[in-house]
């Protein structure tokens, strides 16, 4: 399995002296979801962040497609953007357009302004963007409603939607289920373990919910204090890893 | 077993609505203020009643409005020039309001830009429309021209400052999603920044629309045309009925203009 | 058997429906056309437009240094006027406009008489000018603060009633039903269930509109509504520059100083 993405050395510290990331190196490659699990504050958010530069690593490669996405600026890290589709936990669409806009605009990265302006995308894009939204769990009609007016759990749906519009190489997926009911949050792990296998991407989840890692993904990586601490498959994981990421029997 | 001990007095509770006393001192000092200027303008229950004597005759000689066919023309350029000052003031104000706007906002600009911007838009924002009118007056000469000057700048006081909060109060977290599909810049601006923007700003410029409609009635009483000027003339000649006839209209102008622009807002809603 | 795969099908899809369409594409047509003729049709005398840099720096030369003597005599007490006339304006206005408010409010009074009515004493309130009302009340009452404090009253009725009648159109109904179950009489519910909700978009308008009418109040003395104005109209004919450009600062200190309080004020509030 050859590697999508090649982490090394990675290190950030938002505070000089004060790491939140410590000397992190993984690679990430084939189908499937790998889930990064951990308390709060050790450092997961910042890990997918740094990936796609939302957040710019101190220290340390990260290799994707060629390049190393540390080093990149203005239009090549553009490109390098357009091929790693971002899931929020906020859903983060753009409320005010409707759900047809939004999983359009996975597609801006390769449109010319004036386009997007007239809202004139290629007709195959209208078209997958039809097959993502139903692909995704919605129907049809939800194509012309606005963002504001979609529950959560739709809108997450349409933010995944979003982020397979890419075609991406790689999609992160940041606490996608934090702001969701336990019954949503299981439909949509479902979905991005089905969409990673039907379309073999990868997929990068960070999640606390350490029943739904186990049951989704297949791959877990475990974190505490800014340090890998676990790497394996979820058969592997046990409660003497879990007392060492989360520290405490308590929440078991 | 007893939860409490019977021998220990209870403790005092706290009163069940205590007074908010902010509220309470600033009722009682607006009554107060009342009072104490209401005597030092001098403002007395006789000298308003004296004054509704000469209401009644002023009324009488107002009716019924007058509709001779020379104070009609007059009175429909004097209009006309009022509604072109008002679309032309705001077309350029609000089209000069969208660069000052994103200037004075904190969150695009850098710290001296939206400082100055800022302090534009204050000084803009403090001179009644009549104030900048004789200015301009005296700086480009009686007319229309003056009246539009005057307008815009009063136009650009209102709309760039309340552009500017709406730019700040934009969600980061859109712009940061669409920025992460790797869209170039103008499509963020496109996709993320206008949709919110957007729908705000037609209120603005509609809502000032309105506004200068109404000052442009005005401007034209110190020389910035319009319909001020017949009005203040046939108010000097104490031709109360042809100034009634003035009012009547300048209403109706504006209340169809608060239609117009309840509807106008729908459709780019 | 599975069928041969299909090509895919095209489908379509449009931002806006036909009719939103041809609404939008109608504005900004007249908008274009107003915008035009308007430009079109304005006078503009040329040789005033290129005097007008020299005019300029003439004004600016005469009014500054400003006379600061100016001050003292004539200046401070017209100011105070000036601040009596917005502040007892404003509160005759609220005291006026609370009433009709709640008159115009479809959710708290329910004939649809009353509401036009009161809407309809708003608008014409906001159509006519504070200066073009200062001019009928001095006609009646004759110079002085009485027709300015009136002047502002009138004005500012409507502004104030349009937007706390809005305020009451957006409370919740779930207090009031609550309320209305318990069986109280209408005047407890309006205490007790509209007015805790509505109260600081009431401040917020009350400030706000206090804050227009000083800048109001400081002109109406030019048509002889009392206050900074009557100064301010003298110093013009006179061609005073000098006392002009002094009383213009002043107005501006005045108004930056209110909206700081107002806007701190507010920002306590809301």
């Amino acid at each position: 399995m050859s590697a999508v993405l090649s982490i090394r050395n990675l290190r950030k510290e938002y505070r000089p002296g004060q790491p939140v990331l410590k000397n992190i190196s993984l690679d990430v490659g084939g189908e499937g979801v790998t889930a990064i699990i951990g308390p709060s504050g050790t450092g997961k958010s910042t890990l997918i962040r740094c990936i796609n530069r939302l957040v710019d690593p101190t220290a340390g490669e990260i290799l994707f497609e060629g390049a190393d996405l540390a080093k990149l600026s203005g239009q090549k890290l553009r490109m390098a953007r357009r091929r790693i589709g971002m899931v929020f936990q906020e859903y983060n669409l753009v409320e005010r357009l409707s759900v047809m806009e939004n999983v359009l605009s996975g597609r801006l990265g390769y449109v010319p302004a004036w386009q997007a302006f007239l809202r004139k995308f290629p007709a195959q894009d209208v078209t997958r963007a039809f097959e993502l939204i139903e692909a995704v769990g919605l129907t049809e009609e939800f194509a012309n409603r606005r963002a504001d007016a979609l529950s959560g759990g739709q809108r997450q749906r349409v933010g995944i939607a979003r982020a397979i519009m890419q075609s991406p190489a790689l999609v992160l997926a940041d606490e996608p289920t934090s702001s969701l009911d336990p019954k949503t949050s299981v439909e949509i792990m479902e979905l991005l373990a089905q969409l990673s296998h039907a379309r073999a991407t990868p997929i990068i989840v960070n999640i606390h919910n350490v029943d739904l890692a186990r049951r989704y993904a297949r791959r877990i990586i475990g974190m505490t204090g800014g340090e890998v601490v676990y790497d394996g498959p979820p058969e592997g994981l046990e409660a003497s890893h879990l007392k060492h990421i989360y520290g405490g029997e308590d929440f078991l | 077993m007893s939860l409490a001990d019977p021998a220990l007095p209870a403790k005092p509770r706290p009163p069940a609505f205590p007074v908010n006393w902010t509220s309470r001192i600033a009722w009682i000092g607006l009554a107060l203020y009342t009072l104490y200027a209401t005597s030092i303008l001098e403002l007395s229950w006789a000298r308003f009643v004296t004054g509704l004597d000469n209401g009644a005759k002023f009324l009488a000689r107002m009716f019924p409005p007058n509709f001779a066919a020379d104070k009609l023309e007059l009175i429909y350029t004097g209009m006309l020039e009022s509604i072109q000052i008002a679309v032309v003031s705001t077309f350029f104000g609000v089209l000069l309001s969208m660069p000052l706007g994103l200037m004075a906002a904190r969150n695009l600009s850098p710290g001296w830009l939206s400082w100055s911007a800022r302090a534009l838009i204050a000084v803009f924002r403090s001179f009644h429309p009549v104030i900048v009118s004789i200015l301009f007056v005296k700086a480009v000469g009686f007319g229309a021209l003056a009246g539009i000057l005057a307008l815009i700048v009063s136009s650009m006081g209102f709309v760039s400052k309340l552009f500017a909060e709406v730019v700040e109060e934009m969600n980061a977290k859109q712009v940061e999603a669409v920025r992460a599909t790797g869209a170039s810049f103008w499509n963020v601006l496109i996709f993320a920044v206008m949709p919110q923007v957007m729908a705000r700003f037609v209120g603005l410029a509609v809502y000032q629309l309105d506004s200068n409609l109404r000052n442009s009635t005005m401007v034209g009483i110190v020389g910035g045309g319009g319909i001020g000027a017949p009005l203040f003339t046939a108010y000097q000649r104490f031709d109360y009925d042809v100034v009634l006839t003035i009012l009547l209209c300048i209403i109706g102008l504006i209340m169809l203009a608060e239609m117009a622009s309840g509807r106008i807002r729908r459709i780019f809603q | 058997m599975s069928a041969a795969p299909l090509s895919p099908v095209e489908r379509e899809w449009r931002r806006f429906t036909p009719s939103e369409r041809i609404a939008r594409a109608t504005i900004y047509i007249l908008t274009a056309i107003a915008v035009v003729w308007s430009i079109k049709t304005i006078e503009i005398i040329p040789e005033f437009l290129y005097d007008a840099p020299a005019q300029t720096l003439d004004l600016f030369s005469r009014m500054w240094p400003f006379d600061w003597a100016f001050y003292p005599k004539e200046i401070h007490a017209a100011l105070i006027e000036t601040l009596h006339i917005a502040t007892l304006g404003t509160i005759l206005a609220l005291i006026l406009a609370l009433p009709l408010s709640f008159l115009a409010a479809r959710n708290f009074t329910r004939n649809p008489i009353l509401n036009f009515l009161a809407q309809f004493i708003f608008v014409s309130s906001r159509s006519v000018n504070s200066l073009i009302w200062a001019l009928l009340f001095v006609a009646v009452f004759g110079p002085g603060a009485l027709s300015g404090v009136l002047s502002i009253a009138f004005r500012s009725i409507g502004f104030v009633g349009k937007l706390f009648g809005e305020a009451l159109e957006e409370a919740q109904r779930g207090p009031i039903e609550a309320l209305t179950a318990t069986g109280a009489p209408k005047s407890m519910i309006l205490v007790k269930g509209y007015w805790p909700q509505v109260e600081p978009a009431f401040w917020s308008v009350a400030l706000l509109r206090w804050d227009i009418n000083i800048r109001e109040s400081a002109v109406l003395g030019l048509v002889g509504a009392g206050g900074i104005g009557v100064a301010l109209d003298s110093a013009l004919n006179n061609l005073y520059w000098d006392q002009v450009g002094l009383i213009l600062a002043v107005i501006f200190s005045v108004v930056v100083l209110t909206e700081i309080v107002t806007s701190t004020i507010r920002r306590r509030i809301i």
